[in-house]
């Protein structure tokens, strides 16, 4: 009941931040249209077999919602900044109601990620079996855990003033070697790297709605892996956040 | 471990710097009964934030020890036993004060009832306004309600008054004895010697990172002397000035001296015995911030040689 109350307003406080809002959700809409409109009617996208709006859709739902996971930290950065996570830390507010209020906050933005491209897909005709749809919804939920970990990580450990090349570079770079962009092939070093990331096995759960295959054995202890040793990270880097910045 | 009151035993903390180790705390002991008003007072840098950090729980002491009524720092805040207003902090944005009250009430056991602490801190009117709209002594004010909340055994308030007007200064301060006149324990920091004197039961006077006085307001005006006689007095020496009978300490000011007296009778008939030239005398009683300036910048309570020199209160 007591994390109740104050995830309500932790949601809140979200949803008004308006340029947020408008940068974490609009981008990833505007980039969508830009590609995807112009180009419609391809319908084989670089001998896939898949139509060009289907392919950037599920390419830019993995990437936006990566980006709303990661940006968590700018806003903890913020609040650090004007003292609120020493103000939080005399309080008794656990760990775990911090973190899962932080986390709720992070898939709301995420959640309306998805269904706004899934909406935008549709608009340039874009179909999806709906167990595909759902297949690939609930996979990506869960490939997003390491990055909201690292989102709060990175927003406990560096300063406002370089949050934003941090979160920005590193989702950059993440979903650059992830094979965001281009497909990694299936074999080489970036392919062998590729397969030991979060963002890899984000992009192939987003894939999920077009092969509707989910992930090997070895997605799933990937994802595991990374979401507890980032979420060991979070702890240690909150708990140890309570100096004067 | 006694249960009752607040015992820092042998506190300290030192931090790195450039120019070598800052020793912001060096070894205290301080108790706080029950029920006291205890003003932190002492020049910048003194080392009273960083002792409440420590306080608090904020910031692992180097050395010693810190207890809340038997209670660790981190015991007593989670059992909601703690209030703080800390110096450096302001409010996080998009919610207004009644959401932002009532999101920090979610987390205690006990908390007051959040229109409560709105009417009791003077701010219903501005209860709908959003925390960013907020001007700085506003938001100060906001800082205190949410410090009261937990309806804590201990408030403690870091320089609380910085960025009010008269107005809310007094406002605060009477709401701030109000709370204290409930049986609870307050600790505040503060430069405005006044607030010291008018809101504090006791004193506790830091310089360098350590206590040079504790005692009641009046304990510590009458340690440096409680009057000062000012005089025109060209020649004279100040060493020999503090020798008078009745003199605490003398100080060349150009043509004048000032002459800091434990009893100013004795001390203004010694005076004119000795330096019949002596003019233009005025005297006054010495407030606290004599006995602060007095006690603070006395080389003799400071024999490291690391130690900055000492900086004079605003
Ligand atoms: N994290 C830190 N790293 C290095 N030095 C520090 C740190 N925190 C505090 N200090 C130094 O420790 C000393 C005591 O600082 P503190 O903030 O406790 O003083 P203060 O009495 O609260 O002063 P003020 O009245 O200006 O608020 C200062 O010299 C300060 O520069
Ligand atoms: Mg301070």
């Amino acid at each position: 009941m007591n994390g109740l109350v104050y995830t309500r307003y932790e949601l809140l406080r979200a949803l008004r931040n308006r340029r947020f809002f408008f940068f974490s959700l609009g981008f990833p809409l505007l980039f969508y249209f830009v590609i995807a409109a112009p180009n419609r009617h391809v319908t084989d996208f670089d001998g896939s077999g898949i139509s060009l709006p289907l392919y950037y859709m599920v390419g830019l739902t993995s990437f936006g919602t990566m980006v709303a996971m990661i940006s968590t930290g700018t806003r903890i950065a913020a609040e650090r900044q004007v003292g609120w996570t020493r103000q939080l830390r005399i309080t008794p507010l656990s760990t775990r109601a911090y973190f899962r209020a932080k986390l709720l906050a992070a898939y709301m933005m995420a959640g309306l990620t998805i269904v706004l491209l899934y909406g935008a897909g549709a608009s340039l005709g874009v179909g999806l079996p709906a167990g595909n749809w759902l297949a690939m919804t609930g996979l990506i939920l869960i490939a997003l855990l390491p990055f909201a970990a690292l989102g709060i990580t990175l927003g406990h450990l560096i300063n406002v003033d370089s949050i934003g090349p941090a979160t920005g570079g590193g989702a950059s770079l993440l979903a650059f070697l992830g094979g965001t962009w281009f497909p990694l092939g299936s074999h080489g070093f970036l392919y062998q790297l590729g397969q030991l990331l979060p963002s890899y096995w984000l992009v192939q759960a987003a894939h999920t709605g077009i092969t509707g295959h989910g992930w090997p054995a070895r997605g799933w202890i990937v994802i595991a892996v990374w979401s507890a040793l980032l979420s060991l990270a979070a702890v240690y880097a909150f708990r140890r956040d309570t100096k004067r910045v | 471990m006694t249960g009752t009151g607040i015992r820092l035993s042998r506190l300290s903390k030192s931090f790195r710097s450039p120019e070598g180790p800052v020793h912001a705390v060096r070894a205290i002991d301080v108790s706080i009964e029950r029920g006291e008003a205890v003003a932190l007072l002492g020049p910048n840098g003194a080392g009273k934030s960083t002792t409440i950090d420590m306080l608090l729980g904020l910031q692992p002491p180097d050395s010693g020890d810190v207890s809340l009524f038997g209670h660790t720092p981190r015991e007593a805040v989670h059992r909601g036993l703690v209030g703080a207003m800390l110096q450096t902090g302001s409010l996080i944005q998009y919610l207004s004060v009644r959401e932002l009250l009532k999101m920090m009430a979610s987390v205690y056991p006990s908390p007051l009832g959040v229109e409560a602490v709105l009417s009791q801190t003077g701010l219903e009117a501005i209860a709908a306004r959003r925390t960013q709209k907020l001007s700085g002594g506003e938001t100060q004010r906001v800082r205190f309600a949410l410090a009261l909340l937990s309806d804590p055994d201990l408030l403690v308030l870091d320089e609380p008054t910085v960025a009010m007007d008269v107005e809310a200064r007094h406002e605060f301060w009477n709401s701030m004895r109000a709370f204290a006149a409930r049986g609870k324990t307050v600790v505040f920091a503060t430069h405005y010697l006044e607030e010291a004197d008018q809101n504090a039961d006791r004193v506790v006077l830091m310089a360098h990172g350590r206590v040079v006085a504790d005692g009641p307001p009046t304990e510590i005006k009458a340690r440096v002397g409680s009057r000062t006689i000012r005089a025109t007095l060209p020649d004279a020496d100040p060493g020999e000035l503090a020798a008078l009978a009745g003199v605490a300490r003398a100080e060349r000011r150009g043509e004048a001296v000032v002459l800091s007296c434990a009893d100013s009778d004795q001390a203004i008939r010694a005076l004119l015995e000795r330096y019949p030239a002596a003019r233009d005398i005025e005297i006054a009683g010495a407030g606290l911030e004599d006995a602060f300036l007095a006690l603070t910048a006395d080389p003799d309570t400071d024999t490291d040689a690391d130690a900055p020199p000492p900086a004079l209160a605003p």
